[in-house]
Order: structure tokens, then C-alpha cells, then sequence
């Protein structure tokens, strides 16, 4: 039984990375470019709710749709802010290392803001645990909520980038920015959009991850999505489906190297996992082959 | 004597950290310096040797490393174990110190060499991400490691003290979470100063050669520099290597000036390769004189300002982001360009 519960913590933890994944993805088959502040951008998502709740007092639903618009709202900022200045600079290393400085920045924004002590969160899930088997598998509310949330967020996204104007002009932006820009696609708004939805993807990935893992600090997102990221390699950056099964498969790795090999080494052990995957198979499960061209 | 300019702007760097050294006794005998300020000392030391060899990577090899404190941490461990194990043979301290310089240097240059075969494969964001995430491992793994000397021998474990098994009379070496304690603290200023100094030498001889401009052709054009029979992953190790090797040293230094070595975040995790990082950035990429000078001003400054030291990472962020948007955006640079042809335009009226 222990196994099964195991794997179920798997894909719960695997499911929020995937949130995380899918916009970390979606960033950089668009806009071709790390976004290093996505992980605390969930942080940001996290504190949103948790001011909101525990401060003004408003209602769990509002709380959450409030932290999304926060959180979109800072995405389409720092993208225009920091990134858009950079985007046909001459290095690429510059708009990297823009990135980790608008990442340290929302860190120590709100370090200063809100302090270094853990916050306690409160779930936002009202309902659960589930006991099944005579109780020996236990299935809290979260992890429902976070496995239902992540498969929906996903089959959505496909139908957006599949179905709708501006999902096509975000596949012909990731194939070709040029040539996008020349058939009268904004460029700059679709990639604002972009970021958009991932940092919308991101707050709700800070709310579901606060709520399994009931605490709060400046420094919350920055693990996670690194994480997310190593899982949307895992997956084959740029796609889709594939940040679904990497973030899936990570959290599973994760979880069953802490169980069985050794909780201290479970970051070592994600980590592992993105070196091997890179050195075999650069491209990730599902990644396309890009070949440089002189 | 004829000195071509380069050689004399080495000469001028090197002169600038030797003036550096000079006043700084000059002021420490004349008790100006207080006990706070020359405790900032040696440390300073380690991250200008850190930003000089970082450079090697971020601004002569062109990649972006984001594991740098994890060579610091292989070298600050090597050269700890190795002073702790000789401290009873080898009594000269000096020669000791030495020895632990060395072994620190080799043990990182090694593993920078083991990491950089895969990793340099890799460019750009993927490179950043998988040094971050070798820098991550190493730290991670020296947190789990217990070892020691008893009279059988050597005494190895990954889970815990008992499991070592070590007889009563053992010696503990590295205690898991709880680190080295006990190393001898041999680091001293002077000693940090000379250790500068040689690693300028290194870098600026490294890039001056023919070696060096093989870096930076790999940097300017991979592809053109490959065509013209320009061993790309050789001369990409070789930087590698050595820009690891002289983080080993800085981590000597480091482990050497402490009561206690552990492996937390704070000293080297990823926010210590961030912290190097910005020294680059704010010295000028490339610019090894700019470097080293940046990492002084930003140890020494939030030291000054007092009440500046709960802003200081706030401050560091700020810069980065700042920093990058002058120097690199387009429009920021035309920006710029503008504005010098005005001022020089100005300057022939006037």
C-alpha cells in the first residue's frame, strides 16, 4: 500500500510542476528565452492569496481569481519591462541573466515586504481526506483538486493553441518570428500574451502548491521552478503534452527517491535526472530536433 | 623596452591590486581599520578570485555558469580534508597551506574538467541550467557525506555517524550536515593578495595566448571558429577547467579562514553563483580589472552603509537587471551612442 501512496504523492507533487512546466514551456517555445522568474512569480501567487485571506479578510474564490490577475498582471510587466528591451540584443546570455535579476528582485521585494518567517498557509480545499482500502490509502482534498486542475489546464491549452486565432499566431510566432511578423501577426502581443497566460498558469500552480505544502516563505517558488523546468526539459521544451509528462514523471522520481533511496538527496536526484536526460536525449520525450543552421 | 598595450594594461591591474595591498597595511597599522573591516579581509579576497574566474567563463569563454560556488565548495572541502588530515604531519604551516592550495585547485579543476565533458556539449540556457543543477548536486551530496580516521583506517558513510562504525580513538572528518570543524586557519590577507595575484596571471597569460584567442573566436563564432580547425570542445574544457581549478583555490582560501565548513545555501548554494555573477556583470563582461574592482566595491559597500545591509540583495538584484538593460539592450545602446556624438559635438563648439 505504501507504494500506491507513494506514487499518488507522486503525481500530486508531478501535477503542480506540470502547471509550472506547461508556462515555463509555453515562454520559451514563444519567446525563446529562460524565464528565471517564473518560479518566484508563483511565490508572488502564493503571498497574493495569503494577504488576501488573512488580511482583508476576503472570501478563498476571490482570493484566487485576485492572485491570478496579480500574477498576469506582473508577467505582461516584467516581460515588457525587462525582456522586451532585450530581445534582439547581441548576446543571448543578456536577457538570462536579466531574468535571474528579476527573479532575485521579486525575492527580496518580498523578503523586505513580508520577512524572512515561514507563513502558515491555509488550504484552500474544503473537502477530503479520502480514506480508501479500510484506510491504509489516504487521498487528501489537494491532491484531487491539483490532479483534476492540472489535467483540465492542459486539455484547455491545447484546445487554445489548437482552435483559436491567437493560439495559431503563438505556433507561427514560436516557428518563425520573422516571417509571423510579415504574414501581420504583433509579435510583441503575442509573446505578452504568452506570459500572460503562464503567469496565470503559475499563480494557480503557487495556490496548489501552498495548500499541499501548508508553508509560505520569499524563497518558496524559487525550488519548484527550477524543478518545473528540469520537468519541461525532461519533456521536450516546447511542448505541451510533453511538460505534462515530465512534470508527472519528476514528481514520481521525486517523491520515490525520497521514500526509498534518501531524503536528503532528492534535489540531488531531480537534478540526476536533467543531466542524463540532457546528455542522452537533449531534446527531451517529446522535443523536436532543431538543427543550427550557418 | 618596448611594452605593447596590453602587457601594460596587465601591468596597471596588477599594480592596482598591489597599491590596494599597501594601502590596506598601511591603514591596518595605523589602526584604521576596524576589527569588522579587516575580518572582511580574506573574504573579500575569495570573491575577487571567484568574479576573476568566473569572468574566465561568463566573459573570455562566453557561457553562462551557474554552478561556480559548487567548485568553490569542492575546493573549500578538498583543501580541508587535506589540512585536517596533515595537521599533525606536516607542521610548517606555510608549506602546509600550500600543499591544501594545491590539492583544493586540482580536486575542483578535476571535477570542472569530469562536469565540462558533458556539460560544454550543451550551450546557452541548458548550459546555465545544468551547471545550476551540477552546482545543486555537489552541494547536496558533501551535506550526506561522514568521514573519518580511526586506527583501521579510513571510515566512509552517506547516512550517518554511527554507521561509520569508527573506533572510539577515530578522528571525524566531515560530519555530515554539521561540515569540517577544527580546520587550521592559515588564510590571511597577504596571503589572499599573492593568491590574486596569481590568479591574474593565469587568466591574463590564458587570454593573451594563442590558447585565448581560441577561447574567444569559439565565443565570437563556434561555427566560423570550428572551420578554421579550431578544436572547439578542447579549448572550451581547457577554459572550463581552469576557471573551476582557480574557484578551488578561492574555496581554500575560504574553508581556511573558518572555525566551521559547512554546505548550506547561503555559502554555496546558488545564490553564491548568483552573487559572483553579479560581480561579473557589474565589472563589465569580459573585463577582468572591471571584475575584481566591482566585487571589492560591493563587499565593501554594504558593509559601510550600515543600514544598507537589509536592502543589499534588493540592491545586487537592481544592478543586474539595470546593468544588462544598458549595456545590452539595442535601443539603449543607440541611446548611448547618441548621446556621446552630442557630447562630443559640444565639446568642438565649445
Amino acid at each position: 500500500m505504501s507504494f500506491l501512496s507513494y506514487l499518488i504523492n507522486g503525481v500530486s507533487l508531478g501535477s503542480v510542476y506540470a502547471i509550472i512546466a506547461l508556462g515555463y514551456t509555453m515562454v520559451y517555445g514563444i519567446a525563446k528565452m529562460l524565464n528565471f522568474a517564473h518560479g518566484d512569480v508563483i511565490m508572488v501567487g502564493g503571498f497574493a492569496v495569503f494577504v488576501s485571506v488573512h488580511g482583508m479578510g476576503l472570501p478563498t474564490g476571490a482570493a484566487i481569481v485576485l492572485s491570478i490577475v496579480i500574477c498576469t498582471a506582473l508577467g505582461i510587466l516584467i516581460e515588457g519591462i525587462a525582456y522586451r528591451p532585450l530581445r534582439n540584443a547581441a548576446s543571448p546570455l543578456a536577457v538570462l541573466i536579466t531574468a535571474i535579476g528579476v527573479s532575485y528582485l521579486l525575492q527580496n521585494l518580498a523578503l523586505i515586504l513580508f520577512g524572512a518567517n515561514t507563513k502558515s498557509f491555509t488550504s484552500v480545499v474544503g473537502f477530503g481526506p479520502f480514506k480508501l482500502a479500510g484506510g491504509s490509502l489516504v487521498i487528501t482534498g489537494e491532491t484531487v483538486v491539483t490532479i483534476t486542475a492540472c489535467i483540465l489546464i492542459m486539455v484547455c491549452l491545447m484546445l487554445f493553441i489548437n482552435k483559436t486565432k491567437t493560439g495559431q499566431a503563438m505556433l507561427a510566432v514560436s516557428e518563425d518570428k520573422g516571417a509571423a511578423q510579415l504574414m501581420g501577426i504583433d509579435v510583441n502581443r503575442t509573446i505578452s500574451i504568452t506570459f500572460a497566460i503562464g503567469s496565470a498558469l503559475a499563480a494557480i500552480a503557487g495556490v496548489l502548491l501552498c495548500s499541499a505544502y501548508p508553508s509560505l516563505t520569499p524563497y518558496t517558488g524559487a525550488m519548484p521552478g527550477i524543478k518545473a523546468f528540469v520537468a519541461a526539459v525532461f519533456g521536450g521544451i516546447g511542448s505541451i503534452p510533453g511538460a505534462f509528462i515530465g512534470g508527472i514523471l519528476l514528481g514520481v522520481i521525486e517523491i520515490f527517491g525520497k521514500a526509498y533511496i534518501s531524503s536528503q538527496m532528492a534535489d540531488a536526484i531531480v537534478f540526476g535526472v536533467l543531466v542524463v536526460v540532457l546528455l542522452v536525449k537533449p531534446t527531451g520525450i517529446l522535443g523536436k530536433n532543431i538543427q543550427e543552421k550557418v | 623596452m618596448k611594452i605593447n598595450k596590453k602587457t601594460k594594461s596587465n601591468l596597471i591591474t596588477y599594480g592596482i591590486v598591489i597599491a590596494f595591498y599597501i594601502v590596506v597595511t598601511a591603514m591596518q597599522s595605523a589602526g584604521m581599520i576596524s576589527r569588522l573591516m579587516s575580518g572582511l579581509l580574506v573574504p573579500l579576497c575569495v570573491y575577487v578570485i571567484l568574479a576573476i574566474s568566473l569572468n574566465l567563463t561568463v566573459g573570455i569563454l562566453g557561457e553562462l555558469s551557474l554552478g561556480h560556488a559548487g567548485f568553490m565548495c569542492v575546493g573549500a572541502f578538498a583543501g580541508a580534508i587535506f589540512s585536517k588530515c596533515t595537521m599533525d604531519t606536516i607542521t610548517f604551516q606555510g608549506f602546509r597551506f600550500f600543499l591544501a592550495l594545491l590539492v583544493g585547485a586540482a580536486f575542483a579543476g578535476f571535477f570542472g574538467f569530469i562536469i565540462g565533458i558533458p556539460v560544454l556539449r550543451l550551450k546557452g540556457d541548458y548550459l546555465a541550467i545544468v551547471t545550476l543543477a551540477f552546482g545543486e548536486i555537489i552541494k547536496n551530496l558533501i551535506n550526506v557525506v561522514y568521514l573519518g580516521v580511526d586506527s583501521t583506517g579510513v571510515k566512509f558513510s552517506m547516512k550517518d555517524y554511527m554507521s561509520m562504525g569508527m573506533a572510539p580513538d577515530g578522528k571525524v572528518i566531515i560530519n555530515g550536515a554539521q561540515g569540517i570543524t577544527g580546520t587550521p586557519q592559515d588564510s590571511t590577507f597577504g596571503i589572499g593578495v599573492i593568491l590574486i595575484l596569481v590568479t591574474l596571471f593565469v587568466v591574463l597569460n590564458l587570454i593573451q595566448s594563442r590558447d585565448g584567442r581560441a577561447i574567444m573566436a569559439i565565443r565570437d563564432n563556434r561555427i566560423a571558429a570550428e572551420s578554421i580547425g579550431i578544436d572547439v570542445s578542447k579549448y572550451k574544457l581547457k577554459a572550463f577547467a581552469i576557471s573551476a581549478a582557480l574557484a578551488g583555490v578561492a574555496g581554500v582560501l575560504y574553508a581556511h579562514n573558518l572555525a566551521t565548513l559547512t554546505a548550506l545555501p547561503k555559502n554555496f548554494g546558488y545564490n553564491q553563483s548568483i552573487m559572483i555573477l553579479v560581480f561579473v556583470v557589474l565589472g563589465g563582461i569580459g573585463s577582468i580589472r572591471g571584475s575584481m574592482i566591482s566585487a571589492v566595491v560591493l563587499t565593501l559597500l554594504p558593509e559601510l552603509l550600515r543600514g544598507l545591509s537589509e536592502y543589499r540583495m534588493l540592491f545586487y538584484a537592481i544592478v543586474l537587471i539595470v546593468m544588462m538593460l544598458l549595456n545590452w539592450a539595442p535601443k539603449a545602446i543607440e541611446w548611448r551612442e547618441r548621446l556621446a556624438a552630442s557630447f562630443r559635438k559640444k565639446g568642438r563648439e565649445a
